[in-house]
């Protein structure tokens, strides 16, 4: 198709996009560090504190010193995303503060990645801090990326056979790119069967404050979503992003079915560990 | 849906509240924006040359926007060598009042259309009836809402709300010997015939314009049904009527934002007719005696301004991000009472009208970026989404110019309050220890707006320990193995 147009490329396009007319360049992955910072989101800490730390586990697990700064709090987004950009960056450059080392930054939500990987850059820009957010930018990683990017990391699978149908956040997708890595961990769990559900690139409804000031509209979505899920009768869902899963989850107990998410570092720490931790309490 | 209430007498939320509750409409759109997703998707299957087919579209069209000016002025001047007529319109009773002149010097008294959003956009066809003449849309689309008195759904397929069952009924109501029939064929033929002869009678053609080629002075239209033909062909004036932002600047651009178009919108490597209108008839060859061109501006220069916001004016009408919208796909388009609905509608309607009318739109999304992903020219419709939510919620400093008419139309002293408070607490980690949990929860989640949560859900119950406590526990049992590996070695 594009042979077509190679005479309306030229230098005619004279603009600020490149010429080069390919498509984005996967982002270039460093050599498996020693230290990374550990950056658990706000939502982790205060409701499901457990993957946060089963995550660290792994990491550990894989020959990784996690740093875990214990001044963390907020990417900044919920700000950012309603308009209050002062409020937003306030709160941005204390998370680059805490996390000033040239440590990868490995992050357990697509959305608050895409918000430090990909929005930091931007709502910093013009401002002396810009090159500051750019690098910091540079070393952000969703933890699916780096485990599958960065680390190489091969679960060895010890537990029972399973279905599984996986949520992958919007920004993950998107923002990130890395809804491939997700699938791909899970994927090498080799006693558990990935299912897909209809419409599951779609939006599950969250999107921060739009959930509360739009109810009924994002209500709509996370009850299709919830339909596409159980629909297809997973014995478990798995998900990079624990905001979506908080969504999901809650309505997902408030149709009463027993089927709750599971962030998938839990997961993971879950189907390699299970084994081992039986074997040590022998 | 004829018994609809107008628009403007209900608010958004009302009019959401409407439409989720149509379950009629909520599955016609799912189903109709599910085919047109497919047909998009099927009809691209590289992915590597569409995102270069893209970025050059994007390209061609931030290079016209970058000379706007120019490339206006150049068209004028060649349009006007090639015999047609340019007039300029500020606003839409501008516009409206220019079709009015023209219609009123030839002494026409109809109109047929071919399909025209910024006809819709200045509600040429209701200021034209009051003046006492008759336009009929052609378009088959138009033509079932103009019998059904509706404004459209949705700017490629305006009618795509309305079921056959829908559609049968009106046609019987209203058209000559036209029996029920739930054919489509038939009713489209039945339409058909009772068009043509219009098409005959008709003084004037109108119809809109996709794109127009400032080297050349070409008017491009594209469509499937020949309506568009017939309308720029047959009656003895035709006008063209459009945005000032549709300018390109080379021929050659044409053929890739076409590609993008036609494959983007319905799934086709191209329409059925492509109108290329260079000048009114030559001797006789055919083709109206004059041509018009009225070029509205009617806000479009305000985003023109801001080196952002100016991208929402390189959209060239495709309907993709419509139609991938989780949000749209469950409203319809009727909720955001805008003519321009769904994603784009969002990001420009707030320009056209201001935000104090349009305050809801652009909050009104999850900010999933599915819209972004398809646009075909890289509009970054999450980005001025959140661009505008940012003027809404904004004062302005001193001596600053507004970017946009009703700037801090959100604005409120709790919210930015509210915003303060949690951005100190939040980029204070001891503040955080003290106060998270309650902050967090959500601060979104306060008593006021939960409602809104647990009218889907149960509420998210608080961890008991924080996973900064948890990381330190955690720690101090490491710390105490090791002491007692090492105490045990000893
Ligand atoms: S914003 Fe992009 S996707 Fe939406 S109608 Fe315009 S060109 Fe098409």
């Amino acid at each position: 198709m594009s042979d077509l147009f190679v005479n309306a490329m030229p230098d005619q396009t004279g603009s600020d996009e490149p010429r080069k007319c390919l498509a984005p360049e996967p982002r270039a992955y460093p050599e498996k560090p020693e230290k990374v910072y550990l950056y658990g989101t706000c939502l982790v800490d205060l409701l499901q504190p457990e993957a946060g730390l089963d995550a660290l586990k792994l990491l550990e697990q894989e020959g990784i010193d996690v740093v875990f700064p214990d001044k963390q709090t907020c990417c900044g987004q919920p700000a950012y995303t309603s308009g209050y950009d002062d409020e937003a960056r306030a709160v941005a450059r204390m998370q680059m503060e805490v996390m000033a080392e040239n440590y990868p930054v490995v992050v357990l939500s697509g959305s608050c990645g895409g918000m430090m990987h990909h929005h930091y850059p931007s709502m910093f820009k013009g401002l002396p801090e810009e090159n500051h957010a750019k690098k910091f930018a540079d070393r952000v990683f969703e933890f699916t990326e780096f485990l599958v990017h960065v680390l190489n990391y091969q679960p060895e699978d010890k537990g029972e056979p399973q279905t599984v149908a996986v949520h992958t956040s919007c920004s993950a997708r998107r923002e990130m790119n890395v809804h491939k890595t997700g699938w791909q961990l899970i994927d090498s769990l080799k006693n558990v069967a990935r299912k897909v559900h209809d419409h599951e690139f779609e939006c599950c409804g969250f999107g921060g404050s739009f959930c509360v000031r739009y109810p009924d509209i994002s209500g709509a979505m996370v009850n299709d979503k919830v339909k596409a899920i159980t629909d297809i009768e997973p014995d478990r869902l798995i998900s990079a992003d624990y905001a979506c899963l908080m969504n999901i989850n809650g309505a997902l107990d408030f149709q009463g079915h027993e089927l709750k998410g599971t962030h998938i570092a839990s997961y993971l720490w879950e189907r390699t560990s299970m084994q081992s931790e039986g074997e040590s309490n022998v | 849906m004829s018994e609809q209430i107008p628009l403007h007498d209900l608010g958004f939320d009302q009019r959401v509240e409407r439409d989720l509750n149509n379950p009629a409409l909520r599955t016609n759109f799912r189903e109709a924006m599910d085919f047109l997703m497919d047909k998009r998707s099927s009809s691209f299957t590289d992915d590597v040359k569409l995102q270069e087919l893209r970025t050059l579209g994007a390209s061609i069209r931030k290079r016209a926007l970058s000379k706007l000016p120019d490339l206006l002025e150049q068209l004028e001047a060649k349009l006007k060598e090639n015999g047609i007529r340019v007039h300029w319109a500020e606003s839409s009773e501008e516009a409206n009042q220019t079709v009015l002149d023209i219609a009123q010097h030839h002494g026409a008294k109809t109109m047929i259309k071919g399909k025209s959003m910024v006809s819709e956009e200045t509600e040429l066809n209701e200021f034209l009836e009051k003046k006492g003449i008759h336009p009929v849309e052609a378009d088959m689309g138009e033509y079932i809402l103009q019998l059904a008195e509706e404004k459209p759904s949705h700017i490629v397929m305006p009618a795509i709300h309305k079921s056959k069952e829908a559609i049968a009924e009106l046609f019987e109501q209203n058209l000559d010997d036209c029996e029920y029939t739930e054919n489509v064929d038939a009713l489209i033929q039945a339409a058909r015939k009772e068009l043509r002869k219009q098409f005959h009678s008709a003084d004037i053609g109108l119809t809109g314009v996709n794109f127009m080629v400032a080297e050349t002075g070409s008017l491009v239209l594209v469509e499937n049904e020949g309506n568009g033909r017939l309308a720029t062909t047959v009656p003895k004036v035709h006008i063209a009527m459009t945005g000032i932002e549709k300018v390109i600047e080379h021929l050659d651009d044409l053929p890739p934002l076409l590609t993008l178009l036609t494959n983007s919108a319905t799934g086709q490597p191209i329409t059925t007719y492509v109108n290329m209108i260079s000048s009114p008839r030559k001797g006789d060859e055919g083709g109206p005696e004059e041509v018009h061109l009225v070029l509205l501006d009617n806000g479009r220069t305000i985003p023109f301004a801001d080196e952002e916001m100016r991208q929402t004016l390189q959209c060239i009408r495709c309907a993709a991000c419509m139609n991938h919208c989780p949000v749209y796909t469950r409203l319809g388009g009727h909720a955001y009472g805008t003519t321009y609905p769904g994603p784009i509608g969002s990001i420009l309607s707030p320009h056209l009208l201001g935000l104090e009318a349009t305050k809801d739109l652009p909050s009104a999304s999850s900010l999933c970026g599915a819209c972004s992903e398809v646009c075909p020219v890289k509009i970054p419709i999450p980005d001025l989404l959140r661009r505008l939510r940012h003027e809404g919620v904004r004062k302005l400093k001193k001596d600053e110019d507004p970017v946009i008419r009703g700037h801090g139309a959100k604005y409120t002293h709790t919210e930015k309050a509210a915003w303060g408070s949690w951005s100190k607490l939040y980029s204070s980690p001891a503040l955080y220890r003290t106060f998270a949990l309650s902050a967090t929860l959500l601060r979104g989640l306060t008593p006021s707006k939960m409602k809104g949560w647990t009218d889907y859900r149960t509420s998210p119950k608080p961890a008991s320990k924080s996973l900064h406590s948890l990381v330190k526990n955690y720690r101090k049992e490491q710390e105490q193995s090791r002491n007692k590996e090492a105490g045990g070695s000893q």
